[in-house]
């Protein structure tokens, strides 16, 4: 037997050795403490959905479907309905990320593509990522003070000359939909940008030379190969950066006016799920809170699916250069 | 067409007798031409894209540094928030309260995170449970801070019957922990294979691989992840709101209503009074102090190693 020669070896001295038994015991605990924390968090997921989804189900009884196609929130009359909430989250987090998404790419482009000498990328990096730093009250407040005054005569003169556009189609008196979608866009910039990055620098060196070589400018270099190249890890930054936009919650709360309307026009107040929850709960009374339970279902519902689909590309962007590399 | 060209032709098209003629690439290019002129444009709307893009912070900065900073003193730091026309005052105790409940996250999210990372990078890397669990990770730095609200209300502050620092924390926990996870296993899973393999070469058990290499070479990275961490739960301040409620007053047990920096910006944001208006923007100068200095803190920390 092999292990028969080490028994004879003099180990005074020596670091090595066979693990002794109360190595055994310590190992297996400490492994099952680890596999015990993967499933915890694997747990807490079901759990999370399982008790929103439970505490939701009096209400989802009550209301059925209908409350999801509904408008009105009344406590008094105990009648509850959340799409204005549901149209509110919609539009702002589109309008967010069709902003947000062109600055976010354009900026991905603009530090990937040799525009800035490397250090100095480094540095305008770090400001972007220091965007996705500033916590959301604190935009909020800036929102209020900064962005609102600063909105309310340009709105105000849109809405005076162009009144007949729907998207002007109010004037801006305060919180609205521009001036939240506005904050929602800074705060998701650095999101996409920081993912298209990524998927801009996973492209090897050489897809550009190429392209170079064959005589294209920079700009032709980029629209034709780099960004076609990318575009399923920029689309996957694009769903990301969406999924965020939807469960924002502070910065829109101070913001977007809080009404239960739809409306198209962009200087009108509205409503968002996450923004309705941070609103009502805290004074909400226990047939109210149900209500607000099921809305909390409709946003977890509604966010997963975006954050899931985003991964899902992104997986896929990431296996398709490993594949070609 | 000159004589170098014709040879560079020549070479890199040979004559195809009998083929159409393929696509000869341009190689050359005049400065005006109108494909130069849209790379031109192209490059300018970049540039004005990026600057614009970097104005909110600086307006941010500059806002806070003027509206806060000049109402930030020894008072503010240290008073109890005032009532409605009152002046003076500060927010003594929501800088205790987000300290003590970031520091509950902490305690709870980053043991869990760290021995779940331990399972995800070394343990079982490619099991079913680390795929789904990595996955779920991923998910919840998506999930919106709010429903971390929402879930611990229904199962904290439900049953014990009070809004608590117990329950922030808890909720600021949820959202500490993907980040946790997902950094700490990045850093272990960059430690070499060699130095695991020449460990186990001298019979470590793998607890001993993990606890005596893997986590002392993969420790910058794991602190890196856990500052970034902390920065982004002392900025939250959604899963606050019906979990620790607020609280004019200081901390005495970890089972009352407890005061947040976010939330007293958010409550005194609104109100009409001059005074609270400049206190949130000094709580928001704090604030944001505050998780700057955890990022930067990161980042010194990440760089050390790479």
């Amino acid at each position: 037997m092999a292990s028969h020669q080490f028994d004879n070896v003099d180990r005074s001295g020596s670091v090595s050795g066979p693990p002794s038994g109360g190595d055994y015991v310590l190992d297996r605990s400490f492994r099952g403490i680890a596999w015990f924390s993967a499933a915890l968090i694997l747990a807490l997921v079901i759990y999370i959905v399982l008790e929103i989804g439970g505490k939701a189900l009096p209400a989802i009884s009550e209301y059925g479907f209908g409350f999801l196609t509904s408008t009105a929130w009344n406590v008094q009359t105990k009648e509850f309905g959340i799409l204005p909430q549901i149209w509110g989250t919609l539009y702002s987090s589109l309008l967010a990320l069709l902003l947000g998404g062109v600055f976010g790419i354009a900026i991905a482009i603009f530090l990937t593509q040799d525009f800035l000498p490397s250090r100095l990328a480094a540095v305008f990096r770090t400001i972007i990522e220091l965007l996705a730093a500033i916590p959301s009250v604190v935009f909020g407040l800036w929102g209020i003070y900064v962005l609102i005054p600063l909105l309310r005569p340009v709105a105000n003169w849109l809405h005076a000359n162009l009144g007949g556009v729907p998207f002007f189609g109010t004037s801006l008196s305060g919180p609205g939909l521009a001036p939240a979608a506005l904050v929602l866009a800074i705060m998701i910039l650095p999101t996409v940008a920081s993912i298209s990055v990524d998927a801009l620098r996973q492209i090897p060196y050489k897809v550009k030379e190429a392209a170079y070589g064959m005589g294209t400018t920079r700009w032709e270099a980029i629209l034709k190969v780099m960004l076609p190249t990318a575009s399923s890890g920029i689309l996957a930054a694009l769903v990301l950066g969406f999924g965020r936009a939807l469960g924002e919650t502070m910065a829109l709360a101070m913001l977007i006016g809080n009404s239960n309307q739809i409306s198209l026009s962009l200087f009108a107040p509205a409503n968002t799920l996450a923004a309705l929850l941070a609103s009502s709960f805290p004074e909400a009374g226990p047939v109210e809170i149900r209500a607000l339970m099921y809305a909390a279902l409709a946003l977890l519902a509604i966010t997963l699916i975006v954050n899931a689909a985003g991964l899902a590309v992104m997986k896929f962007a990431t296996r398709k250069f490993e594949a070609e590399r | 067409m000159n004589a170098s060209e014709q040879a560079i032709e020549s070479m890199i098209m040979p004559d195809l007798a009998g083929q159409a003629p393929m696509p000869r690439p341009k190689l050359h290019r005049a400065p005006l031409e109108a494909r130069a002129l849209k790379s031109g444009f192209l490059t300018a709307l970049t540039w004005i894209g990026a600057i614009l893009a970097s104005v909110p912070l600086f307006s941010v900065i500059y806002m806070l540094l003027i509206e806060g900073g000049s109402r930030l003193n020894w008072e503010t730091l240290t008073a109890l928030p005032p009532s409605a026309f009152d002046l003076g005052g500060g927010f003594g105790n929501a800088i205790v309260g987000t300290v003590v409940m970031v520091g509950i996250a902490t305690l709870i999210s980053v043991p869990l995170g760290i021995l779940a990372a331990v399972y995800l990078a070394i343990l079982d890397p490619d099991g079913r449970l680390a795929h789904t669990v990595r996955f779920l990770a991923k998910v919840l730095t998506g999930f919106p801070s709010i429903l971390a609200g929402v879930f611990v209300y229904a199962v904290m502050v439900v049953a014990m019957k009070t809004y608590s620092a117990l329950a922030g924390g808890v909720a600021l926990a949820v959202l500490m922990l993907p980040t946790v996870v997902l950094a700490a296993e990045q850093a272990m899973a960059m430690v070499p294979k060699k130095m695991k393999d020449a460990a186990f070469g001298m019979g470590c058990t793998r607890t001993q691989v993990i606890l005596k290499v893997v986590l002392p070479t993969g420790a910058s990275g794991i602190l890196t992840g856990v500052m970034l961490a902390i920065a982004g739960a002392a900025g939250n301040s959604a899963p606050l709101l019906f979990t620790a409620l607020f609280s004019d007053y200081y901390l005495r047990s970890l089972t009352e209503p407890t005061a947040s920096l976010a939330i007293l910006i958010f409550n005194f944001s609104g109100m009409p009074y001059e005074n609270q208006i400049q206190l949130a923007w000094a709580a928001s100068l704090v604030l944001v102090l505050i998780v700057l200095v955890f990022n930067i803190l990161a980042r010194i920390i990440g760089r050390q190693k790479y």
